[in-house]
């Protein structure tokens, strides 16, 4: 039984066919055809739709925006679903509705209720946003027509003027009902979407259905569904599993359950290594960030997914459970083939800890693609060296979209302890051996030549913007 | 007949009249059902209770005889109500928009990777994918086409090659003081508009149809419709009330669609919708057309053209479609806004193993024009003069030439004294100045800066399309319904139209409701498309006005005992004289009065004529101008590049809204970048699209859009009798994104101090930035820091 408010409307679904989507569940089940399909993968965000859920304290909500082509009901539990039909008073539009009107933002008209769901999430998350925050906000969301600027400006404009909407004066009632659904005991368990709370009922829910994938963000398997058209019979959610969506930091590290989404991950990730904002604020897109999760990105284990390389290189340890015991294993021993973990069969991941920062260690995760917003990398480049009087004292690297798996250097490694940072010899040396040293694959992405060269490339790059009192610009764009 | 006052260019220019909506930034008709999710697409409306759903089997190899066709397991799926091939068609199964050669689906011979096969009516869209995955195609190895010079080499066209200029040219080349020759890939580029391909037929009486589709050309939709179904037109109707973008892409191609729904209803009595899941509308739909073009000039020191030889080879996939128009645009548009001298043109319809590519937005004119500002750079390189210089010297001109390759006169050229106004507005030159003074001290990002202009020919050069129809209806509550042959893809057709006939009767545009476009309303329509869908359906949609304005002026006239002279409608009153009547009272008289409230109205476009023969004619009714200046960054450790500043100076004649003009300029320029840029068509080796979704095929997104971008309409009406004096703007601006193109040359030339002319094909991917970056470092022998 999956309880969420549709809206103001308390809904108890029986989930009998755990393929439906949240998408295909408003336009077909709902008749509710604002919200449109532009291409059921979560890339072009005609889909957005708005999430409400209590704030960790309680007694706010918090706006965040998902794909709902690629979103399953599990996502929904316990949550308010705000569509695009949802957002005007009556007959008034909404702030960013009637912004968008005034400023021409929308053409063909397709992708806008998508835009405007972005945009009256950020209404509800930033006070003034800036160009950049709302380039971020609606990074996830395609026009083929307007070209953009009206948007931008609509949604500049909307949400420099913020007033309180009919969702800020309901806040009080719709946390009241949220409670009031959260306290309709424990999500009754269904058949064919399993939703454990606890690691007891993880453990029997997977022994029960051995074969049934889990599920946290959905962002990859939803593929499966509505890309392959794979049914699949039974699939278990991990959406309310509690223990697996803690965040702490001690003297250990930095520990992120795997079931945390990616966007709330970063954030912390940010607090401790400021460089990361760059890979971060490149990662997908907003939504997908919102939905996907750091444990699904480590699980899935493609080699061209942005966050096994930052594992890495930062020597993370990914601590797996079976609902018996923990064990840990380290990220460079986690990766063992293509789309092949270290995870044995009943085993989740439950959280991973990241080494805290060092002294004079120099961290910087390059990301290269065709496009900067929302694109999956062609070569990912992930350096972690530390430099002490001078000296290279410590080097560990990652990388994606070089081989069959996210991949470290250890010849590199090698080579450059113990050598002069500012020596020339540091950056060919480093040069020439990255060129060299994988044998990726020409693909619709680049090509191997191109994932080689760039590669030795990006070493010289941090190379130069690691030099004391370096000048050079080495940036078309920054991401402060 | 009694004499309206009639609106004239100048001082009582219409878009000047204070309560005139003319002129004025009106919303987008649908805006607040658009933001409000009220806005209905074919895929939001109400469903029949009976209703299937389709889904399409498709070839798995480009080429070769088919020699079964196993649908067993695919009729046995679940939820299966019926399964069709090109043998269950009852009437043609040919259903090529011009030319023949496109079956609704594949007949004997696969002609290129994922050519639907068969189709499957389910209970659910579900049902209908899964079951489609089932059946089993057998062909036979085939040999496809899948380059270029392989078609060449085989001589394998879709249409005749088609020449224009003298052979001559090709002497006068070689006796100029310089030469250059010069070769250009241009990449293709999907359409990607967010609504994808859907139609939902629904069966009526007897073998009578109804048509939803998202199409820009609901006519043909009939026509093939009813030809598939063998029966005759008045049978079928199509309605269409928007599109989630169109772009060109449907054009020609949303008619397949519509055709196997209509067949598949028919058969079975249903209602049938059949949506093209985004993967499959990449496969199966034509994009623009890839072209390899090719040149040889000469001009003399000053880097004046004397004559050029120029070879345009579009790769037009496996069947003609549109192609023979779109080559031919793309030969009209080598010239841009340059006199080439002494020139031949030669174009190719290259048959290929590949999608029939199809309309795109500048439909030929892009590939064209590009080759032209290819050749001003290489000019300028090779003389050690600035482009802008260069292109300001071969501009069109009384002193330089006024005569296109295909014997027009251009008459007025806009084009020197725009792109005067944007080097100021810009300050171009001194930008150019910074710009290299920069990259002299910065190793690893270097700027560029290039200014390109755009004339682009308004016209279908289709002769007989260029025509229009309207119809409109007055309610007994002064209340107006307008119905015309143009279909809204969101360019702000019906928004502009309901300017017009507000304008037109002095009333608010609250009081014109454009309806859905429909066959039964207005017949035998054209295509949206050749951005002129305001220029022909406002004119018919004005004449229709003039029809009821006389009407009502004649009757108000006879009723008060007075000369009709003089008679005007404003501010909802129709004033003769001394005589003054509110709008909805006079309908009401009319109406009592028995003055018929309704009318058509009818334009075709003058002036116009090609010959095939000589080459020769006016294919276009006038010229649309536009002058862009971009600035990049490229990083050329990695090829990325960022697009900082673009100035833009756009000609529309006396715009009717320019809030809706801006708009169209704006993203049109962004599409031309993204075309130019990120947006790469791979296709395998066994001639499969690999970049068959958003994941793999990038489009602009909201980050790409340059921070600066400051857009100017260059006012001035058009000296033809268009629309108001108006000037189309769908296509034009799209162009104006080449000076993207020539900034990212700029920048990578400047690692050989502007000496050579990389060579950049296009899409200029990151990579390939790296790639001309490399061979400029190579041949410089510089390296970065």
């Amino acid at each position: 039984m999956v309880r969420f408010l549709l809206n103001n409307e308390p809904v108890e679904l029986q989930v009998n066919d755990p393929n439906m989507t949240v998408l295909r569940f408003l336009r077909e089940r709902q008749r509710k055809t604002g919200t449109k399909e532009g291409c059921a993968a979560g890339d072009c965000g005609a889909c957005t739709v708005v999430v409400a859920s209590p704030s960790d304290e309680g007694n706010s909500l918090s706006y965040t925006t998902i794909n709902s082509c690629i979103a399953l009901l599990s996502s929904l539990q316990g949550k308010q679903l705000i569509t695009v039909e949802d957002l005007a008073d009556k007959q008034a539009l909404h702030p960013v509705q009637a912004s968008m009107v005034e400023h021409h933002g929308s053409q063909c008209g397709f992708c806008t209720p998508g835009f405007v769901m972005s945009a009256f999430a950020l209404y509800h998350t930033a006070s003034n946003p800036q160009r950049e925050d709302v380039v971020d906000a609606l990074s996830g969301n395609l026009c083929r027509c307007t070209g953009y600027r009206p948007i931008i400006d609509a949604t500049l404009s909307a949400c420099a003027d913020k007033t309180d909407d009919k969702f800020d004066a309901q806040q009080s009632q719709t946390l009241e009902k949220l409670a009031t659904l959260a306290q309709q005991s424990t999500p009754a368990v269904n058949a064919k979407l399993l939703m454990p709370a606890t690691r007891v009922a993880l453990k029997a829910a997977i022994a029960a259905n051995p074969d049934a994938p889990l599920v946290a963000g959905s962002t990859d398997l939803a593929l499966e569904i509505t890309q392959k058209n794979i049914q699949f019979e039974c699939l278990i959610s991990l959406s309310q599993m509690a223990a697996l969506k803690t965040i702490s930091s001690d003297d250990q590290g930095i520990h992120i359950g795997a079931a945390v989404p990616l966007s709330q991950a970063m954030e912390t990730l940010i607090q401790f290594y400021p460089s990361l904002k760059e890979l971060f604020t490149r990662f997908a897109s907003l939504p997908v960030r919102n939905q996907a999760t750091l444990g699904g990105n480590v699980a899935n284990a493609s080699p061209i997914g942005d966050t096994p390389p930052l594992l890495l290189a930062l020597n993370a340890q990914i601590i797996v459970d079976d609902g018996n015991a923990e064990r840990m294993i380290a990220a460079k021993d986690f990766f063992l083939g293509y789309r092949k973990t270290a995870l044995k069969a009943g085993e989740w991941i439950n959280r991973i800890t990241f080494p805290l920062p060092v002294a004079n260690q120099h961290l910087a995760a390059y990301k290269i693609s065709k496009r900067m917003e929302d694109d999956i990398s062609a070569v990912l480049a992930v350096f972690n060296v530390v430099i002490e009087d001078g000296v290279v004292s410590k080097v560990s690297t990652g990388f994606g979209g070089v081989a069959a798996t996210p991949i470290h250097c250890a010849p590199l490694e090698q080579a450059l302890i113990n050598q002069n940072w500012q020596d020339a010899a540091c950056k060919t040396t480093g040069k020439q051996i990255l060129t060299d040293a994988f044998s990726p694959i020409d693909d619709v992405r680049a090509t191997a030549a191109y994932r080689k060269q760039v590669l030795g490339n990006l070493w010289h790059r941090f190379w130069l913007e690691n030099q004391a009192n370096n000048a050079i610009e080495t940036r078309v764009v920054t991401h402060a | 007949m009694r004499k309206l006052v009639q609106t004239l260019p100048g001082i009582d220019h219409p878009t000047r009249q204070q309560n005139s909506p003319l002129g004025k930034d009106k919303s987008h008709e649908s805006a607040v059902r658009q933001v409000s999710g009220q806005a209905r697409y074919v895929d939001d409306m109400p469903e029949p209770a009976n209703i299937g759903y389709v889904a399409l089997g498709t070839s798995e190899c480009a080429a070769g005889k088919i020699e079964s066709i196993d649908l067993d397991a695919v009729r046995n799926s679940d939820g299966v109500i019926d399964v069709i091939t090109i043998h269950d068609i009852p009437g043609h199964t040919d259903i090529a928009p011009v030319f023949d050669g496109d079956p609704v689906l594949a007949e004997n011979d696969i002609l290129f990777y994922g050519q639907p096969v068969y189709a499957v009516l389910a209970n659910t869209t579900e049902q209908a994918r899964s079951a489609a995955a089932k059946g089993v195609i057998t062909v036979s190895d085939g040999s496809p086409t899948l380059t270029v010079d392989d078609a060449l080499a085989k001589q394998s066209f879709v249409r005749p090659t088609h020449v224009i200029g003298n052979e001559s040219a090709i002497e006068t080349v070689s006796g100029a003081a310089h030469q250059l020759s010069g070769s250009l890939f241009v990449g293709g580029q999907e359409h990607m508009y967010l609504e994808g391909q859907v139609s939902m037929a629904i069966p009526e009486e007897e073998d009578r149809m109804m048509i939803y589709t998202s199409s820009q050309h609901p006519s043909e939709v009939q026509k093939l419709v009813a030809e598939v179904l063998g029966t005759k037109l008045h049978r079928v109707t199509v309605d269409m009330r928007r599109m989630g973008g169109g772009f060109g892409g449907k054009e020609s191609q949303a008619a397949q669609w519509a055709c196997i729904a209509a067949v598949l209803a028919q058969r079975n009595g249903l209602a049938v919708k059949c949506r093209l899941p985004r993967s499959l509308d990449m496969s199966v739909t034509g994009k623009r057309h890839p072209f390899e073009n090719s040149w040889r000039i000469g001009f003399d020191e000053n880097g004046m053209i004397q004559g050029a030889d120029i070879t345009v080879n579009g790769n037009c996939g496996y069947s003609a479609d549109l192609s023979d128009a779109i080559v031919d645009r793309a030969m009209f548009h080598v010239d841009n806004g340059y006199f080439l001298g002494d020139s031949h043109v030669v174009g190719h319809r290259l048959k290929t193993s590949y999608v029939s590519h199809t309309a795109y937005r500048g439909f030929g004119g892009p590939q064209g024009m590009i080759v032209a500002e290819a050749m001003m750079d290489g000019i300028a390189r090779k003389l050690g003069e600035d482009p802008l210089t260069i292109r300001k010297r071969n501009l069109y001109g009384e002193t330089t030439g006024n005569t296109t390759p295909y014997g027009m006169d251009v008459g007025f050229n806009l084009l020197p004294d725009m792109i005067s106004k944007l080097e100021a507005s810009a300050d171009f030159w001194q930008r150019r100045e910074t710009i290299t003074a920069f990259n002299k001290s910065s190793p690893i990002i270097k700027k560029g800066l290039a200014m390109t202009p755009v004339k682009f020919g308004i016209s279908f050069t289709a002769k007989h399309l260029n025509q229009a129809g309207a119809l409109i209806h007055i309610y007994t509550d002064g209340s107006i319904q307008v119905n015309h042959g143009g279909t809204e893809m969101g360019q702000g057709l019906h928004t502009k139209i309901a300017q017009i006939a507000a304008h037109e009767f002095g009333v608010d545009t609250a009081d014109i409701e454009v309806t859905s476009t429909r066959t039964d309303k207005v017949p035998n329509t054209s295509p949206t498309a050749a951005s002129s869908g305001t220029d022909l359906n406002g004119k018919a949609v004005q004449n229709a006005c003039i029809t009821l304005k006389e009407r009502l002026i004649e009757f108000w006239a006879a009723e008060c005992g007075v000369s009709s002279d003089g008679a005007k409608f404003e501010n909802y009153q129709l004033t003769i004289g001394e005589h003054t009547i509110d709008f909805p009272a006079l309908i009401q008289a009319a109406y009592l009065g028995r003055i018929s409230l309704s009318s058509t109205g009818y334009y075709r476009t003058p002036k116009i004529y090609y010959d095939r023969e000589t080459g020769t004619g006016r294919p276009f009714f006038y010229f649309a101008y536009g002058v862009a200046a971009s600035e990049v960054s490229i990083d050329t450790l990695t090829g990325e590049y960022k697009v900082e500043k673009v100035d833009i100076l756009h000609d529309v004649g006396a715009s009717l809204n320019p809030a809706i003009d801006v708009g169209q300029i704006e993203g049109g320029f962004i599409q031309g970048m993204g075309w130019l840029t990120s947006e790469e068509l791979k296709w395998d080796d066994h001639g499969r699209l690999t970049s068959n979704n958003m994941a793999t095929y990038k489009i602009p997104a909201i980050g790409d859009t340059p921070a600066e971008m400051n857009v100017s309409l260059y006012r001035r009406p058009n000296d033809e009798d268009s629309i108001y004096h108006s000037k189309a703007v769908g296509e034009p601006p799209f162009m104006l994104a080449i000076s993207v193109w020539c900034a990212l040359k700029d920048a990578i030339a400047s690692l050989d101090d502007y000496q050579t002319d990389p060579y950049l094909p296009t899409p200029a991917t990151p990579e390939k930035v790296l790639d001309a970056v490399m061979a400029m470092q190579a041949k410089s022998g510089s390296n970065a820091a």
